[in-house]
């Protein structure tokens, strides 16, 4: 419990270590007015004024920092110029639960699938199973997501889209789960798999390797020792101890999603997620945009790593005694 | 017990040895070649009997113990002669049959106690998990007899102990543990491959005595393997010493030390520190390496580390020949007349080493 107290603490202080990181970068740097920046392209004089005003930019930086984190998490009222005083967090709010279900979705599939591929291979070391998987494996990483959406979106929406093969695929974007479950999930189920073809790739080769390795331990000869079935010592000392260091990978590469990577995939299937919102603030250079999805990725990268922690304490008893 | 309601073994015939390895032979695939590392090994194991197969590192005496466990899973790997426990030949045997010999009928034990258990359950969940692989019982009646064997191997407190994951033990109670695991199911034969190596002097003494005791206790005979000839004089009734994959020399463990017939056996001998009398300044060691299988010479493998290497050593390696009841060495000199002289008791150290541990 205490440990539990002790790692919120240490998340928080990444936090604000982040955030402070975060606002230096964007507001701090030497030889740009902020000012300028937020108010957008051919702002007049008195925008400005009211610009360098409201943010606090004619006050100290430790000031402007307290005023810009109120903005985005207290009175959530950060707005943007750029696109006529739209308000930030709440788009923020409304694209979240997009991206969520997105790379939720994804996870599943690259999870069973990857633990599936990777055991059956290790199993089957030096056959041409295995070999045919890792080969498999390769090849999903080194498809880029964005081509593998549009060829999806080229094959699903377009060319065979009359066949029975894919009538049933609805046109791009994004039907919420409140309004037709079914629908929510005709929407996600091809991103879904675009997404998670590269991820296959890696987890399922880490894992064949790590099971691989792992043949070679001790316990695992002491395993067969007891005389235990091959599949027993497979899946229940060899993958157990392996989910070790899957779980690690697993959480960073899901963070990083959650917060904003899967920006690719949602705007190839035009999912308005927080990807896609990054994606418009670049192209539209739309700074408060910009700096809230880049905190808001921030946030869920740390309380993600936060997450993976307690699951290895569940999953490892070697780290449960050390914290 | 176990083997009489499961039918695949036959009860105990005193005429038939417990184990009997003759002329084993395994070699691997290395550089396109098949390299032997074990030759032609032989020796017997009666029912609640003490062997301890000694050697340096190399030697072949695990991939013997591998060997007879059915656990070289190397590709290409070659294993031929014959292995019978209670009569049952084991070489070739398919490997869902030999599956349900081990750790039932033959256990094993390993060197580091640490890395031998997995890292993630409890020792009470592992101990429970083999006892349920080989018996039809529910999962308290294992939990049961774990801690009940758990409390006779010594450890202390054995219901919480069952509960602790490896990590959480010293090395010592850790290798009690893996005992309690490799007798769980009351195996006849128990292999323990260098079990005290990793252990500390006093822990080492303590494991040694409760390997002992097991033959009076469970009647299980012990294979011990060790590079450690004060382990051996110890411990075992009967000792063979492997060189280089090959039985330099195998007898009664008292007539081995009192009258070792081969070079490697005395010298082996000469390298234990003496308990009484003026220390030494330099402990006598073995010059040289043993050969790599790769290059084995041609006649004895010890030639060249050998002080009384001669020409009639050096063309094929020297058969064992007997030297007294159940006492053979690989060695040309008994034969020409000059055998090496007997050593005195007070270089004996059977029954010194255990008395001189508290």
């Amino acid at each position: 419990m205490t440990a539990l107290l002790h790692r919120a603490g240490q998340t928080l202080l990444v936090l604000f270590g982040v955030s402070v990181l975060v606002f230096g970068v964007f507001f701090a740097t030497p030889g740009a007015d902020p000012t300028a920046r937020i108010a957008g392209r051919n702002a007049s004089p008195q925008i400005m004024e009211k610009v360098r005003h409201e943010y606090g930019f004619d006050r100290p930086l430790p000031v402007q920092y307290v005023i810009m984190m109120k903005k985005l998490f207290i009175t959530r009222d950060l707005a943007s110029y750029a696109n006529r005083g739209e308000r930030v967090v709440p788009e923020i709010m409304q694209a979240a639960p997009v991206t969520a279900c997105l790379v939720c979705g994804a996870a599943f599939i690259w999870v069973t699938m990857s633990i599936a591929m990777g055991t059956v291979a290790a199993a089957m070391k030096d056959t041409w199973v295995d070999r045919g998987l890792m080969m498999l494996g390769l090849v999903g990483i080194s498809i880029p997501v964005f081509w593998l959406g549009e060829v999806a979106n080229l094959v699903t929406q377009n060319r065979y889209h009359d066949t029975w093969l894919f009538s049933w695929v609805p046109g791009l974007g994004y039907v919420p789960f409140s309004q037709s479950p079914l629908g929510w999930f005709r929407a996600l189920v091809i991103p879904w798999t675009v997404l998670a073809v590269m991820f296959i790739g890696i987890y399922s080769r880490v894992l064949r390797t790590d099971l691989v390795t792992l043949a070679g331990e001790d316990f695992i000869r002491t395993a067969h020792a007891k005389g235990l079935s091959p599949i027993r010592v497979l899946l229940w000392h060899g993958l157990r101890t392996s989910m070790v260091t899957f779980v690690s990978l697993f959480g960073m590469d899901f963070a990083q999603l959650v917060g904003g990577g899967a920006l690719l995939t949602e705007v190839v299937f035009g999912l308005p997620g927080v990807g896609r919102l990054t994606y418009r603030a670049l192209t539209t250079l739309d700074l408060p945009v910009i700096m809230a999805t880049v905190m808001y990725s921030a946030v869920f990268v740390v309380l993600a790593n936060a997450a993976v922690d307690v699951i290895y304490v569940f999953l490892d008893p070697r780290v449960r005694d050390a914290s | 017990m176990c083997s009489l309601t499961h039918g695949c073994v036959m009860p105990a015939d005193p005429t038939i040895p417990l184990l009997d390895v003759s002329d084993l032979c395994v070699s691997f695939p290395a550089g396109g070649r098949m390299v032997p590392i074990v030759e032609h090994v032989s020796f017997t194991l009666p029912e609640a009997g003490i062997l301890g197969l000694v050697g340096e590192s190399g030697s072949g005496k695990s991939v013997t113990a591998m060997a007879i466990m059915g656990l070289i899973d190397t590709p290409g790997v070659r294993v031929s002669g014959s292995v019978r426990f209670r009569g049952r030949e084991l070489v070739g045997l398919p490997p869902r049959q030999i599956r349900r010999l081990r750790g039932r009928d033959i256990a094993m034990i390993f060197q580091d106690p640490m890395t031998a258990f997995t890292p993630v359950y409890t020792i009470g969940w592992q101990i429970d998990e083999q006892i349920r692989a080989h018996e039809r019982i529910s999962r308290t009646q294992a939990r049961a007899r774990t801690v009940r064997i758990l409390g006779e191997m010594g450890v202390p407190d054995p219901e919480r102990m069952a509960r602790r994951y490896p990590h959480q033990l010293s090395g010592g109670l850790r290798q009690r543990a893996m005992i309690a695991m490799a007798l769980s199911c009351n195996p006849t034969l128990l292999i323990a491959d260098e079990p005290t190596t990793a252990l500390d002097v006093t822990v080492q003494a303590q494991i040694l005595d409760l390997i002992r005791s097991l033959r009076g206790t469970y009647g299980s005979s012990v294979l011990l393997i060790t590079h450690d000839m004060g382990v051996v004089a110890q411990t075992c009734d009967s000792t063979l010493v492997l060189y280089s994959g090959r039985v330099a020399e195998t007898g009664p463990s008292d007539r081995v030390f009192s009258h070792p017939g081969h070079p490697y056996t005395a010298a082996l001998l000469d390298s234990i520190p003496p308990l009484y009398g003026p220390r030494p300044d330099r402990l006598p060691a073995i010059a040289g390496a043993p050969p790599v299988p790769m290059a084995r010479p041609p006649g004895c493998a010890f030639g060249p580390r050998c002080a009384h290497v001669h020409a009639a050593c050096t063309t094929t390696p020297p058969a064992l020949l007997p030297l007294g009841p159940d006492h053979e060495a690989a060695c040309v000199l008994p034969a020409e007349g000059t055998p090496l002289p007997p050593r005195t008791a007070a270089d004996w150290p059977i029954d010194t080493i255990g008395d001189a541990c508290p």
